[in-house]
């Protein structure tokens, strides 16, 4: 990212032509991370020298599917759970746009898992990021798909009942071509994992785990954002690689980052077209 | 097969309904078909992917009848004309992005084959229960416009219909079709491209950085843009201003949703059509939409033979319903019969928009056989016999 500019001596933060500034201030309270998982896509968009007018961002509903909001690109913030859904759609009508989901874990993995495990199916050309916070925030901190077992939540004041989803290990094992995991510590790792995603064909998963200071950390009281980024400074382990049924998220546990797929598989278009090119050629052959 | 490059199959044919709306679709322009399979809808979905090559089209079958509609509209951003067809189960999941696509003011068109509900009902057997739904199915404030075809010349020309009202008032169109239509198989003549009128989108056409994504004409309708033309607009599913940015506050409710409701309101007259037959002198009118009107029709003319005036009024426009006329006509007939595939819905309409002036009785159509006109004419008799009008409405034991 390039240093402040000064334009006609107005102070121009290098952020500017990819947010939204009239917008600003967000609403994200004091100690979250999304704003540093938005830092990093930002700053991955400029370095992944892709046309920005051909880049359409598509968010649910939740903290997080806030960030289409902001995005100064063609953004949709759309119904809870289908930011994937309305994505193919677009991809479908436009091969030539670049799709990226950008929302929470709830979101992507409660109400919107039967898209995300379709969408990976498929292979639609997409780049997901699916920042996990371990909560419902925007509703005040309810028990969510991701939290961990034994954790605290309004909705679970005994402790989380359930076992979490392992969100790289869903995404691997329904198809998808790339799957990496950053906590928003790892803001210059996050940033190359979401360039090198940017550039990938097919549906590619990028989970962020960020804190949530407001609900998670205080409801299990685990001190603030800085708290967490220590936490995650003590325990975050980078495994490259790891099998990603290792990469279960226990309540205060290690949580193993790194690149854990990159692969190749033809995407839904590229099938579509084959056949469509195939069909084509048998019909000129029988004439 | 005579096929021209916009995929209009310009002949006489013997189509099935289903075949027809496909038809209609590739020829208003439709590129994009998203849908979950679903009887009796399914083949609109086969005729639209064996012809979908032949003129650059693509289907994709999603998960759920929920990705479906999300997909379209993620379509019709795009700048393709975008369609989703299915049948009383899969439309209760279009609920949701409904709304999404009224609030974010997506033109597509939604075709709902109705069959025997409530939940699953008869998959195969006809119903006309989600006339209704198709209304007031999704949450909030919003008008929509439905279409009811009774024929399938009527499922291509209500089909291309359908997607020019769409792009004229960036609404989502519902084609209420029913399964005896979808299935029947008649002469259907598909005109040349050129004798076929297509609305094209309404684009903005001015500066980049100028552009408001809900700024209103002067008839309440903003102008589009596609995804990737260089706008970088946002839109969203909150309460909006022109800029497309979330206001919470009840004035930008007044300000957002309320034109929702006035760009269709204030456009009725244009909107609304329907037939009428015979209504001049007639006592009693048979208020009939889709598959009842072939039946309204016949009844018509057996009790016409037999010496009653009656005459007959098809909705081709369910919603918005045609107050003004029902109104006129409550005035001048002594009553009105309606027949329905379900036990009473839009019967409702007609008994508000009849101001206590005329009689409205009730048939519930079907349980005797399809074709089986004997309940409404035994109906029409009774009614006649009416001294006064009575309050409510009227269901004759039969």
């Amino acid at each position: 990212m390039s240093p402040l500019k000064t334009i006609d001596s107005k102070i121009v933060h290098p952020m500017d032509n990819l947010l939204r500034m009239e917008r600003i201030p967000h609403i994200w309270c004091p100690s979250c991370g999304i704003g540093l998982a938005v830092t990093a896509f930002t700053a991955a968009l400029e370095k992944a020298k892709i046309d920005l007018n051909k880049v359409a961002i598509v968010s649910g509903i939740g903290c997080t599917g806030r960030v289409a909001g902001y995005t100064k690109l063609d953004s949709f913030h759309t119904t809870h759970g289908r930011p994937i859904a309305f994505g193919t759609g677009i991809k479908i009508g436009n091969p030539e746009i670049k799709v990226v989901v950008f929302s929470g874990d709830g979101d992507l993995i409660a109400i919107g898992g039967n898209h995300f495990i379709h969408a990976a199916r498929r292979n639609i050309d997409m780049l997901v990021v699916c920042v996990n916070n371990f909560i419902y925030a925007m509703t005040g901190g309810q028990v969510a798909p991701t939290t961990p077992l034994a954790a605290y939540a309004t909705t679970s004041p005994y402790g989380c009942v359930e076992p979490p989803f392992n969100i790289p290990y869903l995404a691997d094992s329904s198809g998808a071509v790339y799957v990496a995991r950053w906590t928003t510590l790892h803001i210059r790792r996050l940033t190359n994992s979401i360039t090198e995603a940017l550039n990938k064909r097919g549906f590619s998963v990028v989970e962020v785990i960020s804190p949530c200071g407001m609900y998670y950390s205080r409801i299990n009281k685990l001190g603030d954002g800085l708290d967490m980024m220590k936490f995650y400074h003590d325990n975050a382990e980078i495994r490259h690689g790891e099998d990603t049924k290792n990469l279960g998220i226990g309540f205060q546990t290690k949580i193993i980052v790194g690149k854990f797929v990159d692969r190749e598989r033809p995407t839904y278009m590229d099938s579509y077209n084959k056949w469509l090119s195939e069909i084509k050629t048998e019909e000129k052959l029988r004439k | 097969m005579r096929i021209d490059k916009r995929g209009v199959l310009t002949g006489t044919w013997n189509l099935s309904g289903n075949q027809a709306c496909a038809e209609g679709a590739l020829a208003a322009g439709c590129r994009f078909l998203s849908a979950y399979p679903i009887p009796p809808s399914i083949e609109v979905v086969e005729r639209f992917t064996q012809r979908a090559k032949e003129v650059g089209a693509v289907f994709v079958q999603m998960e759920d009848e929920i990705s479906v509609l999300a997909a379209v509209l993620g379509a019709s951003w795009t700048g393709k004309k975008s369609m989703t067809v299915t049948s009383g189960p899969g439309f209760s999941n279009m609920m949701e992005h409904l709304g999404l696509g009224v609030m974010l003011e997506t033109p597509c068109v939604i075709v709902d084959i109705q069959r025997a509900g409530p939940a699953i009902g008869i998959p195969t057997r006809v119903g006309q229960g989600d006339m209704m739904q198709a209304r007031w199915g999704s949450h909030g404030d919003y008008e929509i416009i439905a279409l009811s075809p009774s024929s399938p010349q009527e499922m291509f020309d209500f089909t291309i219909k359908a997607f020019n009202l769409s792009e004229r008032y960036r609404v989502p169109v519902a084609v209420m079709s029913d399964a005896y239509v979808a299935h029947l198989k008649e002469k259907v003549v598909i005109p040349p491209a050129g004798k076929i009128k297509i609305k094209p989108r309404r684009y903005y056409k001015g500066r980049k950085d100028k552009y408001l994504p809900f700024k209103r004409d002067k008839d309440f309708v903003p102008r589009m843009v596609d995804i990737g033309a260089g706008y970088r607009f946002h839109v969203t599913g909150l309460t909006h201003d022109e800029r497309g940015y979330p206001i919470m506050f009840e004035e930008c409710q007044e300000h957002n949703v309320h034109p929702l409701v006035k760009k269709i309101r204030h456009y009725v007259d244009k909107i609304v059509e329907f037939q009428e037959v015979e209504t001049d002198d007639a006592e009693v009118v048979i208020i009939s939409y889709g598959a009842t009107s072939r039946f309204a029709l016949k009844a018509m003319e057996q009790a016409r033979k037999s010496g009653m005036k009656v005459g007959s009024l098809k909705l081709i426009t369910v919603w918005p319903f045609p107050d003004k006329r029902v109104a006129e006509l409550a005035k001048k007939a002594k009553a009105f019969v309606v027949l329905e595939i379900n036990y009473g819905q839009i019967v409702f309409e007609v008994e508000r928009c009849s101001y206590g002036n005329a009689n409205v009785a009730f048939v519930s159509h079907g349980e005797k056989g399809i074709d089986n006109i004997e309940d409404l004419l035994s109906t029409i008799e009774q009614v006649m016999k009416e001294k006064k009008v009575r309050k409510g409405i009227i269901e004759y034991r039969t």
